[in-house]
């Protein structure tokens, strides 16, 4: 075993790595993806076969070295292939989120001068067909699912499995081509280009290397001890970086098997099946399995509901101490036990967690109560913070110091820094090389040593050396008395409460904070049937008194609880009103990894904010919405507007409402 | 009249490519009466192997009488229905699902308490052969047999996109989504002969949109010959290779798309004439 290691260690590139798990797990599963309601399942061996011969097949319709190939479509074995293929070749993948429209996609490819496209199916082989003409480097599709094409020119459209039988009769010349190029690539060579969501203007290329990816893989691997036989659902955007380390990073450098769902919304029941043991999730997923537990078990019968809360109650109590090793008395071990046996174990099961080893969460701040309800049922859930600049991981929570405020120590590896503005800086293995044609961005970002800016502010607290974000360093900004403002902060408050979907706060450079509130219609519309109120829309739902009535008590116990904080007590909300339309990413209000484009909507709602600060008690407003298919539409509404109750802070003089 | 006669004989090539061929059904001179009142008037068409063909009308044209005439339900008391070439007598109810014709519903007609999964499955009855006890025991054939109908049913489950709602009984599905499963159980019988009963009704733009694209792919990767019946005439417009149009009881009108929007008796037909 120690000599493998060594082995492994002299793979500098993934598709090394991928020679070495052919080796070494032959055998073992490495892909499984449900088609036709069966999971099948590929070995390494047959896996490296199958990149093989599509490596091969993209030499053969000439993919040169250097190439940069678009992949856009949700997670399939054959699309993490295509990626391993083009490394094979010496080309560089570039994963496009599959749900942007067009237009992204666009920019996108013309930035990158992709020069072949995997495209999953019909709806993304149309989406670049819209948009050739902007692409003069563009030489062919491959698709995978050949449905509905059956009547289009295949000139420069080819089928991926057709790809890979040309290149399974390939000639000794091209097999003799892609044999120089593994050989010639090295750790220095690019992996993948990942194009950041842009919270704030255009997507930017981050340029990974294969020592970023790898260094990055091996290290956080060795961190949370994952192995060969772990397993993981790939069900978040290939886009997306993190999936990007789970999925090919940490799976080619531990062997690990890689999961895909039978599609985007079978989801939760292919995670059930799969029960993975290494599993990753955005706090919003959390909080959505979360509130669909809730929602059902005030459905579920009496006997039901008392275990159910009896139990709860005692994980609550002692199940986090369980977790960690610590002490319990023995009657609440054996309490716990049964608690296992008649709650835990079956709620795990149900939502496909009782394999858990290692369960990570990022990307937003969790709420306390949703982090410790999963914990207490003995999941093993820690969070980290990281950015694609980073390839992902900066700082993570090890084992037994595990916290809902902190996002843990900085990663093997990484060294953090926190300037005099309180941004926080990283150093290590993982930093990107660049972003793709904007030496200037680069510039800005990463400095001669190597320090990359996070744009995040933060702290190091001091008895733990965990790291603790308050917020993005270019929104915290000051009130117009010069306090504190710190938006996300009071935000990820209002977030915790089930009912509340989305909020952005404004204030900045103001004398008080006012603030937009998007409902959750699962949890308010399960909350108004209880209360017997009738609905027709979202809109309507939204604008209900009684939901008003609602939201203003959450409101006003998040601006009790920011009295206590001395920092932040200006922050809290004095006006606020409820949108009439989700926040969405097809208007540009969201990024596509569902983070609020605040200048967007600043610029976007201007009347309403305008409103929130005036006198009125009501305001029309009209607004363009953008359809799944790019067409627009306007949807008009009167929303209210109402007062919050300003608490007074502990005993110090506070201010009036 | 006469250049539709000539599409019959030897077929045609659709603009977008496709092959069509010889006629599948034909119509001549039905007459279907209810007691005293005469649904259907004398009409003759014919549909090709391959095509998508649609029946269009206003309300109360005779449309679904004219597809329960097509299927076999309702036997005409004037007229002949060659179907493959041969003369078709009356049939019984059973006859009729096995000649391969499979239809959908206006009103969905699916077994609400069984999952999709089920639902469809039943579609494929017809191509079962073992019989009842074996199938209860699960035993001999019958395991076998049932394996290679799932097989098919999740080929279709998957080309219809509804993996997420295999296990739900149909009853808990929204009604653009019942439809869909209606046309998989539809789909699953194999059917020479696939006839759509207003497959676009109730639903809102979106799931039109899909309904249609499946409806195309249904045709374009299985060649099933489809006929339809839809009040949205720019769906049929936009899908069918030919209409019929149909009012009181008659046939106005026969032709490509083009051909019947820029007939006269259709455009009356439907805007309305002024008597003055």
């Amino acid at each position: 075993m120690g000599e493998s290691i060594s082995d492994k260690g002299q793979c500098d590139t993934l598709p090394a790595l991928l020679a070495y798990n052919v080796k070494n797990f032959g055998n073992q599963p490495a892909y499984r993806e449900k088609e036709y309601g069966i999971w099948q399942s590929w070995t390494w061996a047959e896996a490296g076969a199958e990149i093989r011969n599509l490596s091969l097949g993209l030499l053969s319709i000439g993919v040169k070295t250097g190439d940069y190939i678009a992949i856009i479509g949700r997670n399939r074995p054959h699309l993490y292939w295509a990626m391993l293929a083009a490394q094979e070749v010496r080309a560089i993948p570039v994963p496009v989120y599959q749900d942007s429209v067009a237009d992204e996609i666009a920019y996108v490819l013309e930035h990158c001068e992709a020069r072949f496209v995997f495209a999953e199916n019909q709806e993304q082989v149309d989406k670049v067909l819209d948009i050739k003409d902007k692409l003069p480097n563009l030489e062919a599709i491959l698709f995978l699912d050949p449905r509905g094409m059956r009547k289009y020119d295949r000139a420069h459209l080819h089928d991926y499995r057709e790809i890979q039988l040309e290149g399974q009769k390939a000639p000794a010349k091209l097999v003799k081509e892609r044999d120089k190029r593994l050989q010639e690539q090295s750790g220095k060579d690019s992996c993948a280009m990942l194009y950041t969501s842009g919270t704030t203007g255009r997507p930017k290329g981050v340029v990974l290397s294969n020592d970023n990816i790898i260094k990055t893989s091996q290290a956080s691997c060795e961190f949370d001890g994952l192995k060969s036989t772990d397993s993981v659902l790939a069900y978040l955007p290939m886009a997306w970086v993190g999936d990007f380390i789970f999925s090919i990073g940490q799976a080619t450098w531990t062997g690990f098997c890689v999961c895909c769902p039978e599609n985007t919304e079978t989801m939760q029941h292919d995670l059930k099946e799969i029960g993975p043991s290494y599993f990753f999730a955005p706090p919003r997923y959390f909080e959505g399995v979360l509130t669909d537990v809730m929602i059902r078990m005030e459905d579920a019968g009496f006997v039901q509901r008392h275990l159910f809360n009896s139990f709860m109650g005692h994980a609550q109590k002692v199940g986090g101490a369980i977790l960690d090793g610590q002490a319990v008395s023995p009657m609440d071990k054996l309490k716990y036990q049964l608690g296992k046996i008649f709650v835990y174990g079956p709620l795990l099961n149900t939502l496909g967690m009782s394999n858990i080893r290692v369960g990570y969460t990022a990307g937003e701040a969790i709420g306390p109560e949703i982090f410790n309800f999963y914990r207490s049922l003995g999941i093993n859930l820690k969070q980290l913070y990281g950015q694609t600049e980073a390839s992902v991981f900066i700082t993570q929570q090890p084992d037994g110091q595990v916290r809902s405020d902190t996002v843990g120590v900085p990663s093997p590896g990484v060294e953090l820094r926190i300037d005099d503005k309180g941004e926080v800086f990283y150093r290590s293995p993982g930093v990107f090389v660049e972003y793709f044609k904007n030496p200037e961005s680069t510039k800005d970002t990463k400095d001669k040593e190597g320090w990359v800016a996070t744009g995040d502010a933060g702290f190091i607290e001091n008895e733990s050396g965990h790291l603790r974000i308050i917020d993005r360093a270019k929104d915290v900004g000051k009130m117009k008395d010069g306090r504190l403002f710190a938006p996300k902060y009071v935000e990820n408050k209002l977030k915790f409460f089930p009912t509340i979907l989305e909020a952005v706060l404004f204030g900045a450079g103001m004398d008080r904070c006012t603030a937009f509130i998007n409902i959750d219609l699962q949890a308010v519309g399960n909350w108004a049937e209880r209360h017997n109120i009738a609905y027709s829309s979202y809109q309507e739902l939204a604008g209900h008194p009684e939901v008003y009535g609602m939201v203003k008590d959450h409101i006003d116990e998040v601006n009790r609880s920011l009295a206590d904080d001395e920092m932040l007590s200006g922050c809290q909300v004095h006006r606020f009103l409820i949108l009439h339309k989700e926040l969405d990413a097809d208007d540009g209000e969201l990024t596509r990894t569902r983070k609020v484009r605040r200048r967007v909507i600043e610029e976007k709602f201007k009347e309403l904010i305008d409103a929130l600060y005036g006198g009125k008690g009501e305001i029309f407003t009209k607004t363009e919405v953008t359809y799944e298919d790019g067409s627009k539409g306007a949807i008009s509404a009167t929303l209210r507007i109402e007062d919050a109750v300003i608490a007074k802070a502990g005993a110090s003089q506070g201010e009036a409402a | 009249m006469s250049m539709q006669s000539a599409q019959s004989a030897q077929g045609y090539v659709t603009a977008d490519g496709r092959k069509i061929g010889g006629p599948v059904m034909e119509m001549e001179n039905i007459t279907l009466r209810f007691g005293g009142v005469t649904a259907i008037q004398d009409i003759s068409f014919d549909i090709l192997e391959g095509e998508i063909r649609a029946i269009i009308g206003p309300n109360g044209a005779g449309k679904s009488s004219m597809l329960n005439v097509i299927n076999g339900f309702y036997h005409p008391q004037e007229g002949r229905i060659l179907y493959h070439g041969e003369e078709r007598k009356p049939l019984k109810p059973y006859q009729i699902a096995y000649q391969g014709i499979a239809r959908t519903f206006q009103n969905i007609a699916l077994f609400k308490g069984m999952t999709t999964l089920d639902n469809i499955m039943t579609g494929r009855l017809t191509h079962m052969k073992t019989n009842l006890l074996s199938q209860a025991l699960w035993w001999g054939r019958a395991e076998k047999e049932e394996v290679e109908n799932r097989e098919i049913v999740e080929k279709i489950i998957d080309f219809l996109e509804i993996q997420t709602i295999r296990k739900t009984p149909v009853g808990r599905l929204p009604y653009g989504l019942q439809k869909r499963v209606e046309l998989g159980r539809a789909l699953a019988a194999e059917p020479s002969l696939l006839l759509l009963d207003e497959p676009m009704a109730g639903m809102n733009v979106e799931e039109k949109e899909d309904m249609s694209r499946f409806i195309l792919d249904v045709n374009d990767e299985f060649g099933t010959t489809i006929a339809l019946i839809e009040h949205d005439m720019g769906v049929v417009m936009d899908i069918a290779d030919r209409v019929v149009v149909m009012d009181y009881g008659k046939k106005i009108g026969d032709g490509t798309p083009a051909e019947v929007r820029s007939n006269q008796a259709v455009i009356d037909a439907y805007l309305g004439v002024s008597h003055d």
